[in-house]
Order: C-alpha cells, then structure tokens, then sequence
C-alpha cells in the first residue's frame, strides 16, 4: 500500500504513470472492493435476516424457499410485541441502572485517576499496580461471595447491587477505566497544577476546573464503555432481579424468549427494538467509540 | 511530597481502594474459605477440606464443561483473529467511503448480548432460519446447527466471529502505526506485497496479536450468554460451559461450596494459560524497543 502512496505522489508531481504501473494498480483497487464487498455480505445478511423477519408475517416467514421482502409490512409486530410484556418498564430500568453506573464510575474512577497520576503520596505505585490486578480477575470467582454479600444485607431484588460497585471505581473490571483516565491525564501539563496551587487552589479545584474539562474525550470514552457495558449486562440482572417490573431490557428479553419461543416476528421485532437504541448512539458518537476501542488496545 | 498531596491522594483513591477491597480481594478470600465447606443455600456451611476438589475429578460433567470451553476457545480465538486481521487488513488500504466500511464491519459488535443470542436462534432453526434455508436454495446438505451434538460448538463459533468488531479495531490501529519506511525498505529492494506482508506488516503487529490473543482466550473462556439462552448446556451437554456449570451448581443446585471451588479452579486455570502465553510470548512476540518488556 505504500508503493500506492508512493506511486500517488510521483503522479502528484506530474510523472506521468507508464501503462506498466498503472494497471495491476487498477486490478489492485478491484480487487479491494470485490474483497470488502464479499466481507460485507455475510457481515450484514444476519440483519437482513433480522429485519425481514421482524416485518413479516408469520405465514409468509414460513414460506420455502424463503422471501425476503415482507408483504404487506407487518409494523404491527412491534406494537404487539412490545406490549406482550412491558418493555417500556424494562428500558426505563435500564437507563436507570445505566446513568447511575455510568454517574458512579466516571466520578470515582477519574477521581482516583486524578490522585495516582498528579498527587504524589507514598505507596501510590504499589497501590496503583496492585488494583490493576483486578482487570484479571474472572468475574466468576466473586459472584458467589458477592452474591452472599448482598442477600446477607437484604437487598437482593434491587438496583442496589448493580450500581453500588460502579460508585467504587466500577469494582473488579472497572479499574481498567482508572488506568485508561490516568494515562490521559498524563499528557496534561503538570505546570497548570503548580500554578493553581501556588494561587492557592486545592487538589479537588485542580481536579474539577483543570484536569477535568481537557479531558473530555477520554471521559466520554468511559462513559460510552460504562452505558453499553450496563445496558449488555446480563449475568447482573439475571441473579439479582426477580420482580418483572425490575427487569433490565436484556434480562426482558430472555424471558420474552422464552415464552414466545416460535413467534419469530415479534422475537425479531423485540430484538431489533433493543438493539436500535445502541446503533443510534453509535452513529452520534461514533468517532469516540472508534478511539475508545482503540484506547484500549493501547494498554500493552 | 507536600502533605496536602499525600491527605488528598489518599482521600479521592479511597473509593477505588475500598472498591477493591469489598468487591475483589475480599470476594477471592471468602469464594476459597467457601470452597472448603459443604454449603447449601439458607443452611450453614460445614468444613470438608479439599472434598470438594477432589470430588471434581470423578465429575463427569466438571470434564465436559471443561472440555467443551476448551474446544469452544481454541475455535472461536484463532478464527476471530484471523477474520478481525483480515478485514484490518482490507479496512488499512485506501478505499473510497472507509469510514462506511469501517462502521459495516463494527456494526455486529453492536447487538447487545442477549439480542445477539435471539437473532441467532433464529438464524439457526433448522427449518425456516437463514442458514438452512441459503444452504437448501444452494442445493448443499443443511445442519441441525445448535440442536445438534456434533455441530453445536462449531455453530456458536461461527456466531462469536460475527461479532469481530472490538479485536478487528485494536488490529487497525495497530496497522496504522506500523512505520512506512520500513515498507519503503522492502519496496526499493523489490519486495512485493507478500515480502511487504511477511516482513513488515506482520512481525510489527505481533504485540497487537499477542494482546487480542490474550484478551480473547481470557475472555472467551468466560462464555455463558449462549449457553443460558441458547442451548441450556445441551444438546446432551455438548454446550455446557464452564461458567454455566458453576452458575447451575451454585444457583439452581444451591451447592455454594462446590461452585467455589469450580471459580477457584477456572481461576487457576486462567492465571496458568496466561502466565503460558506470556512465556511464550518471548519467542514471537516483536518488540522494538529490546528489554521494553
């Protein structure tokens, strides 16, 4: 790809190509396109597949060979399916669990980000080093105890135990977002710091009116990570929430599975209704999510 | 040192220290001192030293779920890489509308989980889903897919690689550091895009590798979604993961101790694969900087 760069620039230039060159470069770009084309395919059938059938009804759905454009439009299979249960409890649940997790981890975890990369105090790298452990960690070894924890103190059947954990540093996995806050807040000049204090500002001013708004970026990252993370939590739900009028949107779901196994238009219609909200956000944020993922990738 | 730093460092850590405390070191503390116990749910626990981990040798389904997470792994890790890799690959090139492509591409990583595992039960139903009927039209022989004991694993491989999105990203912007004048290099000693490839592009994204590797196997290793939703562990256990086992035994059997002692065993397990890799790590792994790691 480079001799392609290369071979741009020299015609930049006005070097006219020779024949020779100019050729397989074609072959080259077709050959690209017939590839990312044929990656695509499959990529997007599923949601072909996903749409279509939300859409139909069931007798054309059952029609081999199989069609794919619905006649008529079944719209009604979204208003069906998502009364059949209370779906619109189950978001409001989710965005619920999701803001106060999301409120929970973004404040402690830059919080603590902030003191393990501008305060000096002793033991800040052992202690720094020894959270960073926890990303390891396989959450199925803390469930247990953890589980134990919050019936002993009676608040199984709450929010409680999904978003409690996020107001300490996200807990286990969520230690990741300290790392991720703190290696940004590195990149910020030191000198904004020494000459707040010496205009005798606290940490905590420092904290909120310097380090805080120029770090936008990495703030949404962890913010965009936390909501999906909350809003794809299944495993939480399932063991804490019994009340189906506590349900998540994941958690409703499942049991709508369960219960209207071969309705496959409404199953379709209710899943495509979940997985919108996600796409939406994606699209008006999408260079975040880009960079977030990248981020990440960056830890080693 | 100022002293207001150390009282202020401490105070805004202290969420995250406690955090840990309560919600990590804690747990790990309690889930071993449990594992020695015979515990049910609602009695008290009695002490039985290591029962509990030998009696995980004679467990038949104990081996299976951990053979069937192992099968589940050593698909779903290689394959994901080497579509997310490719596809880096493709996405790394000059194309015209990238940014359309690229978000194509990232779209499956989109679906929530559990929308996921409903989309794809339908994909696999062996007489109306989309597979079987593409394979019918085709004239090509149709699989019970999920409903079957052979193929069960390698169709819930097949639905981890949709959803490549997360690993394909660190891959591109691993590409995208990749220095062009060692490219340049190869050029002007008349390598082609293979020599450029084999010499270039991939010894200088090993630690990318090397870090997707590492991230999938520990996390693959964890799959319970499908297995809930999806098969419930079947056909004939085929699909019974590691982590739905000890979910089973510890809340639907109410044995407390003995799923302790399964976490504390998947633990073991994963801290061993990952101290592995990391040995191993030393051999393939480039890194530019010598004694950076």
């Amino acid at each position: 790809m480079t001799t392609l760069a290369a071979r741009e620039r020299t015609r930049a230039k006005g070097v006219a190509p020779t024949q020779g060159l100019r050729r397989p470069r074609r072959y080259g770009r077709a050959l690209l396109y017939v590839a990312l084309v044929a990656g695509a395919i499959p990529t997007l059938l599923p949601f072909v597949w996903l749409v279509r059938s939300a859409l139909m009804t069931d007798s054309q759905m059952f029609v081999a060979p199989p069609e794919w454009i619905p006649r008529p439009f079944q719209w009604s299979n979204f208003g069906e399916a998502l009364t059949a249960q209370p779906f619109g409890l189950y978001l409001v649940n989710t965005v619920i669990i999701a803001v106060i997790c999301v409120l929970g981890t973004v404040f402690t975890c830059s919080v603590a980000a902030f003191s393990f990369s501008r305060l000096r105090w002793k033991g800040r790298n052992v202690v720094f080093a020894l959270l960073l452990t926890g990303v390891m960690l396989p959450y199925a070894v803390t469930i247990i105890p953890t589980f134990v924890m919050w019936q002993e103190l009676g608040a199984l059947n709450t929010f409680v135990p999904l978003t409690v954990p996020a107001w300490f540093a996200g807990a286990g996995g969520g230690v990741f977002n300290v790392f991720l806050l703190r290696q940004f807040f590195l990149t910020i000049p030191f000198e904004l710091d020494e000459a707040a204090y010496i205009d005798g500002a606290s940490p905590w001013r420092v904290y909120w009116t310097i380090v805080m708004p120029l770090s936008k970026p990495a703030i949404i990252v962890v913010t965009i990570f936390t909501f999906i993370g909350t809003w794809n939590d299944f495993l939480g739900p399932l063991l804490y929430l019994q009340d189906e009028e506590k349900y998540t949107l994941s958690l409703g779901l499942a049991s709508f599975q369960s219960i209207f196994i071969t309705q496959w238009g409404y199953l379709m219609a209710a899943s495509a209704a979940v997985i919108v909200p996600i796409v939406a956000l994606f699209f008006f944020l999408q260079r975040y999510f880009i960079e977030g993922v990248t981020l990440t990738g960056i830890k080693n | 040192m100022r002293r207001f730093e150390t009282r202020w460092g401490i105070l805004m850590a202290l969420p995250a220290i406690l955090g840990f405390a309560i919600f990590t070191i804690g747990p790990m503390v309690a889930s071993f001192f449990f594992s020695l116990t015979d515990w049910q749910i609602g009695g008290s626990p009695s002490f039985v030293g290591l029962d509990n981990y030998t009696r995980m040798a004679d467990d038949e389904l104990f081996w299976k779920s951990l053979s069937a997470t192992t099968y589940y792994t050593l698909g779903a890790v290689p394959l994901t890489l080497i579509v997310s890799f490719a596809v880096a690959m493709l996405l790394n090139q000059k194309a015209r509308g990238l940014s359309l492509w690229r978000t194509i591409f990232y779209l499956p990583t989109l679906v929530p989980a559990i929308a996921n595992v409903v989309l794809w039960i339908w994909i696999f139903n062996p007489d109306f889903g989309l597979l079987n009927s593409l394979l019918r039209q085709a004239g090509l022989p149709t699989s019970q897919w999920v409903y079957s004991e052979q193929m069960a694993i390698p169709s819930l491989i097949i639905m981890s690689t949709w959803g490549f999105g997360n690993t394909m990203v660190i891959f591109l912007a691993g590409l995208q550091g990749v220095p062009r004048h060692l490219y340049e290099a190869v050029s002007i000693d008349g390598g082609g895009p293979l020599r450029r490839f084999w010499h270039v592009t991939l010894p200088m994204m090993t630690p990318t590798i090397f870090y997707n590797l590492v991230v999938g196997v520990v996390g693959t290793f964890q799959v319970f979604n499908q297995a809930y939703v999806m098969t419930e562990g079947g056909p004939n256990h085929a699909t019974l993961f590691y982590v739905y086992y000890l979910f089973r035994k510890a809340f639907t059997e109410s044995e407390m101790g003995y799923a302790s002692a399964l976490a504390w065993v998947l633990f073991m397990i994963i801290m061993v694969v990952t101290f592995l890799m990391f040995r191993n790590a030393r051999r393939w792994v480039y890194y530019e900087m010598a004694g950076a790691r």
